[in-house]
């Protein structure tokens, strides 16, 4: 069948190239809602916030947009952490998205378990367009976790 | 429709790992509809088991097919090129389409992916709830088009048993008491008298007690 959707082919793109590992720099996915997470990050850069370079971001129209195998495709590719960032509760542009993807997350973060993946490296946060330094602090906090879990057991396998 | 669910993942890595290579075949109808063998779960699954193999590395080959019925001969034509590649087939249809694979291809071990649970329908995205039996004579005109075969625990055909409460079953109080609803809904219809009629002894000769049915239309044979 015909491939379902072109955000899987960004997906294998953003998540497959990294830099040979001195020290350990987790390489992170952030899918950030158009209208809060990703205008929050847009903030961040204007108000000369800095935060770790691991983030690397994919800007979706809504989170409800999100599909569990995006998350999955992107831990295939070796993808150490994921951030999906939405809009806060009851303020979603399309009205019910981010709660959408939140069940997503879950089911997700159940999948992971399921195959012995920790589920800490999949985390969703809310936050409002306004947010810039809360974006800073949520993609530092998330480069510590996942620098503290170590990187992903399918980067260091790789048959 | 056919509702479905799909095995543990462990039970299905566990078939998987038996074999080097292994064709996931989803199927496009009833179980794609419920969430259980579409496309969507067949690549969801098939991504799960590559993970998998990696963190063990174990070489395993996946193929991925979703083709549009798994139980009809026409379709299951298509599975033939890949079939060929792999040990295994793991089937994500229902156990009808699951068999018809396996007797498309007698020298591939099927595996079934999912456990068919009941013909039912859809009452909420997400909410699947069990509705028939197929028993073979439907009696529905009877019981106010609510069945009691498949939606009263214990099957009466006079309900309700004593321990219908509060319009709950006394086996599931989070189940609705069939004939509490039969009792209602023919009320509602001004046809209470059809309570009164005492339906007879079911003859289960054409459900599963006549062994396996075949139904034969020979206006359509070829
Ligand atoms: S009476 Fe038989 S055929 Fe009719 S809905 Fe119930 S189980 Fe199905
Ligand atoms: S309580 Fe109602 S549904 Fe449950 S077994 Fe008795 S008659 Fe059937």
């Amino acid at each position: 069948m015909e491939p379902m959707d072109t955000t899987l082919e960004i997906l294998s793109d953003k998540a497959s190239h990294r830099p040979a590992e001195a020290e350990f720099e987790p390489e992170i996915l952030a899918f950030c809602c158009h209208y809060c997470a990703f205008a929050a990050a847009d903030l961040a850069g204007v108000m000369r916030l800095s935060y770790p370079p691991n983030i690397k971001i994919i800007r979706i129209p809504c989170t409800g947009k999100l599909d569990v195998l995006y998350l999955l495709k992107a831990f295939e590719k070796g993808a150490d952490g994921i951030i999906v960032a939405g809009c806060e509760e009851g303020s979603c542009h399309f009205q019910r998205g981010n709660l959408i993807a939140k069940k997503r997350v879950v089911y997700a973060k159940k999948l992971l378990q399921s195959i012995g993946i920790e589920d800490s490296r999949l985390e969703m946060f809310n936050l409002s367009s306004a947010m810039g330094g809360r974006f800073a602090q949520i993609a530092s906090e998330m480069t510590e976790q996942i620098k503290r879990i170590g990187p992903s057991i399918l980067r260091s396998n790789k048959l | 429709m056919i509702v479905a669910e799909q095995k543990p993942i462990a039970e299905i890595i566990s078939i998987a790992f038996k074999h080097k290579s292994i064709l996931v075949v989803g199927c496009g109808t009833c179980v794609t509809v419920c969430f259980a063998g579409g496309e969507k779960e067949g690549k969801t699954l098939s991504s799960l088991l590559r993970m998998k193999a990696q963190m063990e590395q174990k070489l395993l080959e996946i193929e991925e097919l979703t083709v549009e019925r798994q139980c009809d001969h026409e379709f299951i034509e298509k599975i033939v090129p890949l079939a060929g590649k792999v040990e295994a087939i793991l089937s994500l249809a229902c156990g009808a389409g699951a068999q018809l694979i396996a007797e498309k291809f007698p020298d591939k071990i099927v595996y079934p992916g999912l456990n068919t649970t009941f013909l039912g329908i859809t009452e909420k995205q997400g909410i699947w709830k069990e509705r028939c039996l197929g028993c073979g004579t439907c009696l529905l005109d009877k019981t106010g088009g609510i069945c009691p075969i498949a939606r009263c625990a214990k099957n009466l055909l006079n309900g309700p048993c004593g321990g219908s409460q509060e319009g709950k079953c006394e086996v599931n109080p989070e189940t609705d008491c069939a004939w509490q609803l039969i009792y209602e809904r023919l009320k509602k219809l001004g046809q209470s008298e059809c309570l009164e009629e005492i339906i007879p002894v079911k003859d289960w000769s054409t459900s599963r007690d006549g062994g396996p049915r075949k139904v034969i239309r020979d206006d359509l044979t070829l």
